[in-house]
C-alpha cells in the first residue's frame, strides 16, 4: 500500500467539544490492509459510555470525536489475508479494535483486558491516525475484531447486544454465575439493565430488578420477564430480601450507596460493577467480611465471548428492546439518554439515514 | 442440670467501659452440658480486634467485657455426649462459640459465616448469658467449637493461630490462591499481617510486603522470610509494581486508601480485606473494571479450617512470633498494640498469671 493511494473518505457524526453536540464530519479511513475488513454501517447502537466520552466526563476526550461502539454492518471489501469473512457478510464490531497480542490477557482469549488495547473512538490506532467509531458511513476494522451475526438475527437488534449484550454475558460466564437455578438482581434498568434480565432469565436465574422508584415495576414483570422487583427505598421490602441474591448486576452510572446491595447478597454473593463512575464508591470493611462478599467490576467481554454471547441470544431468541432513529436525531437522543428516557437502546438506523 | 446446682465462678480481666482498661473480674460460667467442655485457659492471644471490642470502636460493646478470642487451654471436663475430646487434651478456642447448625451456611462448614454465631465474647450464649472471653482462667465452651492442638505444637506458639493463622489461611484456600507459584502482597506488619507472610511463603508464594514505611524492611526480609519490600509511598517503586500481585492479603485496621494497591494486582487481582474498620473506604469502579479486580473480604475461617490450618502449620514447622506477657501487663500490652508497637502478636501466659480480685 504506496503513499501515493488516496484514502478513503466517509463521513460520521462528530462531537466538536464538550457540549457534546454531534455534526457532520469527514474523515480518512485507512486502506483495507491485509487483514483488515470496510465495513458499511447498517446500524449503530447508543450507549451511556458514548455519552460520557462526548462529553469529556472522564476527561481525556479529544474532538473531533466520531462515538459508536454497537455496529452492525455489511462487509464491502476484505483485506487479502482475511478467509474469515467475505463481502456481503453481515457483522458487528464493538468497543475494541486493536491489542498487543503478546501479553497474558491477549493470549487467554481476555483481550479486552489487555494493557495495549484500542478503543474503537478517541483513541489512537497503530498507524498513528485518530480511531473514529460507529456514527459514521463505513468502518475499516481488523478481522480479530469482527464478529459475525448469526443468520437469521435481525441487524437491529444484534447491535446492542454487542456491548451491553457481551458486557452482561462475560461476568457472568468468568465468575462462575450461568447455571440455572441462581438468583440474580438487576439494579438499573438500561440498555445494560435491560439485556442483564433478559440474558439472565434465559440462563434459567430467578431475577429481581432493583430500582430506587416504582415506575419500572410494570415493565420490568410484565415485559422484561423479571420475577421480582424490589424498591431500594423501602426499607421493609430490602430487609426481607437480605441475603437472597447470588449475584447483582450494578448497571447504575452515578454516584450510590454500596451498602443496600451488599446487604442483599447471600454468603459469597457477587456486586458486578458495570457503571463508569468517576466519584469513589464506598463500603465498610465488615459488609464484605462478614459474609465474604466480593465487589468487582468487568469490562465488555472478549471476542470468544462475544461471539458464544451471540449464538446464546440466537439460540434462546433473544432480542433486544430498542428505539430505532435517524442520525439527525442523534443529539436529542444524546439528551433523552441523559434522562434515562429510552426503553431501553436508540439504535441509528445509519444505512438508511442521511449524513451530510 | 437442677436449678439448686450452683453454677462456677471464675476470674477474668474484664473492661467495664470504653476506656478499655482491664481489671480483674469474678464471674460465673455455666455448668458443663452434654457437648460442652470446661478449660483451664492456659495462653491467650492478643487480637486488634480485642482493643476495637473493648473500646466500643465498633458501636456494640457491652461491660463488663471479658475480651481475648485466641484460647489455647488444657480440658478439665468433658459432658456426657463429648467424643472428640477427653481429659488433659490441648485445646483452641477461637472466635465462634456457637452457631445454628441449621442454616446452609452451617451445614456446608462455613459456620463461621452463620447469620446466628455467637461471639465467645460481647455476645449473649443459648443461654441467656453473656459470654466471656478467653482473658480468664477458665472458660467453658461447645466442643464443636474447639479444636485439637496437634501433639508437638507449643501452646503459646499455637494461640495467634487461631484467628490470625486462620484469618489468613481461610480466604488464601476459599479463593483458589493456595496453590505454589502465585504473588502475594502482604500489607500491614502485624498479628495477621505476619502470619501472612509465613503461610503465604509455606505455599510456596513470592511474597512482597508493602508497608507505608521503610521501619520493618529488615524484619520482613531477613526475619519473616519476605521476598520483597515495597513502600507504598514510594511513587516510582509502586509504578514498577503495578500489575504484579494475584492477590493482597489486606490486614490494616484504620481508614487507607484502596486505589494504590488496586493497581498492584493483576488482571483478575484479589484485595482481601481483613481490617475491621467502621470508616468507609472508596474505590472508583473504572479500577476495578478494567482488570476485573475484586475487593472483597474474609473473616476468620471454620473449624475444619482451623484444623487443617494447624495441621498445615505443623507439617511446615510454621511458628508464630510472639512477645508473651502476663495478666498485668495487658493494660500496657493494648497501649502498645495501638501503636502497633509489638513483634508480632502479644500472648498472655494465663495460667502463668496471679488472678485475684
Amino acid at each position: 500500500m504506496g503513499s501515493i493511494e488516496s484514502e478513503r473518505t466517509t463521513i460520521g457524526w462528530a462531537a466538536r467539544d464538550p457540549s457534546g453536540i454531534l455534526s457532520p464530519f469527514p474523515f480518512n479511513l485507512r486502506n483495507t490492509g491485509p487483514e483488515d475488513l470496510y465495513v458499511k454501517v447498517l446500524c449503530c447502537g447508543i450507549c451511556h459510555s458514548d455519552l460520557h466520552q462526548i462529553k469529556n466526563d472522564l476527561g481525556q476526550s479529544n474532538y473531533p470525536m466520531v462515538p459508536g461502539h454497537e455496529v452492525v454492518g455489511e462487509v464491502l471489501e476484505v483485506g487479502s489475508d482475511v478467509t474469515e469473512f467475505r463481502a456481503g457478510d453481515v457483522v458487528g464490531v464493538g468497543l475494541l479494535v486493536q491489542c498487543c497480542r503478546n501479553c497474558h490477557p491477549c493470549k487467554s482469549d481476555m483481550e479486552q483486558y489487555c494493557n495495549k488495547k484500542i478503543w474503537n473512538y478517541n483513541d489512537v490506532y497503530t498507524d498513528g491516525k485518530p480511531t473514529q467509531g460507529g456514527f459514521a458511513g463505513e468502518v475499516v476494522v481488523d478481522k480479530k475484531f469482527v464478529v459475525k451475526i448469526p443468520e437469521g438475527m435481525d441487524a437491529e437488534q444484534a447491535a446492542p447486544l454487542l456491548c451491553a449484550g457481551v458486557t452482561i454475558y462475560s461476568p457472568l460466564n468468568h465468575f462462575g454465575l450461568k447455571n440455572s437455578g441462581l438468583r440474580g438482581g438487576i439494579l438499573g434498568l438500561g440498555g445494560v439493565g435491560h439485556m442483564g434480565v433478559k440474558i439472565a432469565k434465559a440462563m434459567g436465574h430467578h431475577v429481581t430488578v432493583i430500582s430506587s422508584s416504582n415506575k419500572k415495576r410494570e415493565e420490568a414483570l410484565e415485559h422484561l420477564g423479571a420475577d421480582g422487583y424490589l424498591m431500594s427505598s423501602d426499607e421493609e421490602q430490602m430487609k426481607a430480601a437480605a441475603d437472597s441474591l447470588d449475584y447483582i448486576i450494578d448497571t447504575v452510572p452515578v454516584f450510590h450507596p454500596l451498602e443496600p446491595y451488599l446487604s442483599l447478597l447471600k454468603l459469597d454473593g457477587k456486586l458486578i460493577l458495570l457503571g463508569v463512575i468517576n466519584t469513589p464508591l464506598q463500603f465498610v470493611s465488615p459488609m464484605v467480611m462478614l459474609g465474604r462478599k466480593v465487589i468487582t467490576g468487568s469490562f465488555i467481554g472478549s471476542m470468544k465471548e462475544t461471539k458464544e454471547m451471540l449464538d446464546f441470544c440466537k439460540e434462546k431468541g433473544l432480542t433486544s428492546q430498542i428505539e430505532v432513529i435517524k442520525m439527525d436525531y442523534i443529539n436529542t437522543a444524546f439528551e433523552r439518554l441523559a434522562k434515562n428516557d429510552v426503553r431501553y437502546r436508540f439504535v441509528v438506523d445509519v444505512a438508511g439515514s442521511k449524513l451530510d | 442440670m437442677g436449678s439448686l446446682e450452683v453454677e462456677r465462678t471464675t476470674i477474668g480481666w474484664a473492661a467495664s467501659d470504653p476506656s478499655a482498661v482491664l481489671s480483674p473480674y469474678t464471674y460465673t460460667l455455666r455448668n458443663t452440658g452434654p457437648d460442652d467442655v470446661y478449660i483451664k485457659v492456659i495462653y491467650c492471644g492478643v487480637c486488634h480486634t480485642d482493643l476495637h471490642q473493648a473500646k466500643n470502636d465498633l458501636g456494640m460493646s457491652n461491660y463488663p467485657m471479658v475480651p481475648g478470642h485466641e484460647v489455647v487451654g488444657q480440658v478439665l471436663e468433658v459432658g456426657s455426649e463429648v467424643t472428640k475430646f477427653r481429659v488433659g487434651d490441648c485445646v483452641g478456642v477461637g472466635i465462634v462459640v456457637g452457631s445454628c447448625q441449621n442454616c446452609a451456611t452451617c451445614i456446608s462448614e462455613k459456620e463461621q459465616y452463620c447469620n446466628k454465631k455467637i461471639w465467645n465474647y460481647n455476645d449473649v450464649y443459648t443461654d441467656g448469658k453473656p459470654t466471656q472471653g478467653g482473658f480468664a482462667r477458665e472458660m467453658i465452651v461447645n466442643s464443636k467449637f474447639a479444636v485439637k492442638i496437634p501433639e508437638g505444637m507449643a501452646a503459646e506458639q499455637v494461640a495467634p493461630l487461631l484467628c490470625a493463622g486462620v484469618t489468613v489461611y481461610s480466604p488464601l484456600t476459599h479463593f483458589g490462591l493456595a496453590r505454589p507459584g502465585l504473588r502475594g502482597g502482604v500489607l500491614g506488619l502485624g498479628g495477621v499481617g505476619h502470619m501472612g507472610v509465613k503461610i503465604a511463603k509455606a505455599m510456596g508464594h513470592t511474597v512482597t510486603v508493602i508497608s507505608s514505611s521503610n521501619k520493618k524492611k529488615e524484619e520482613a526480609l531477613d526475619h519473616l522470610g519476605a521476598d520483597e519490600f515495597l513502600v507504598s509511598s514510594d511513587e516510582e517503586a509502586m509504578k514498577a509494581a503495578a500489575d504484579s500481585l494475584d492477590y493482597i492479603i489486606d490486614t490494616v485496621p484504620v481508614f487507607h486508601p484502596l486505589e494504590p494497591y488496586l493497581s498492584l494486582l493483576k488482571l483478575d487481582g484479589k484485595l482481601i480485606l481483613m481490617g475491621v474498620i467502621n470508616t468507609p473506604l472508596q474505590f472508583v469502579t473504572p479500577m476495578v473494571m478494567l482488570g476485573r479486580k475484586t475487593i472483597t473480604g474474609s473473616f476468620i475461617g471454620s473449624v475444619k479450617e482451623t484444623e487443617e490450618m494447624l495441621e498445615f502449620c505443623k507439617d511446615r514447622g510454621l511458628t508464630s512470633q510472639i512477645e508473651v506477657i502476663k495478666m498485668d501487663y495487658i493494660n500496657k500490652a493494648f497501649e502498645r498494640l495501638e501503636k502497633n508497637d509489638v513483634r508480632y502478636r502479644f500472648v498472655v501466659d494465663v495460667a502463668g498469671s496471679k488472678f485475684d480480685e
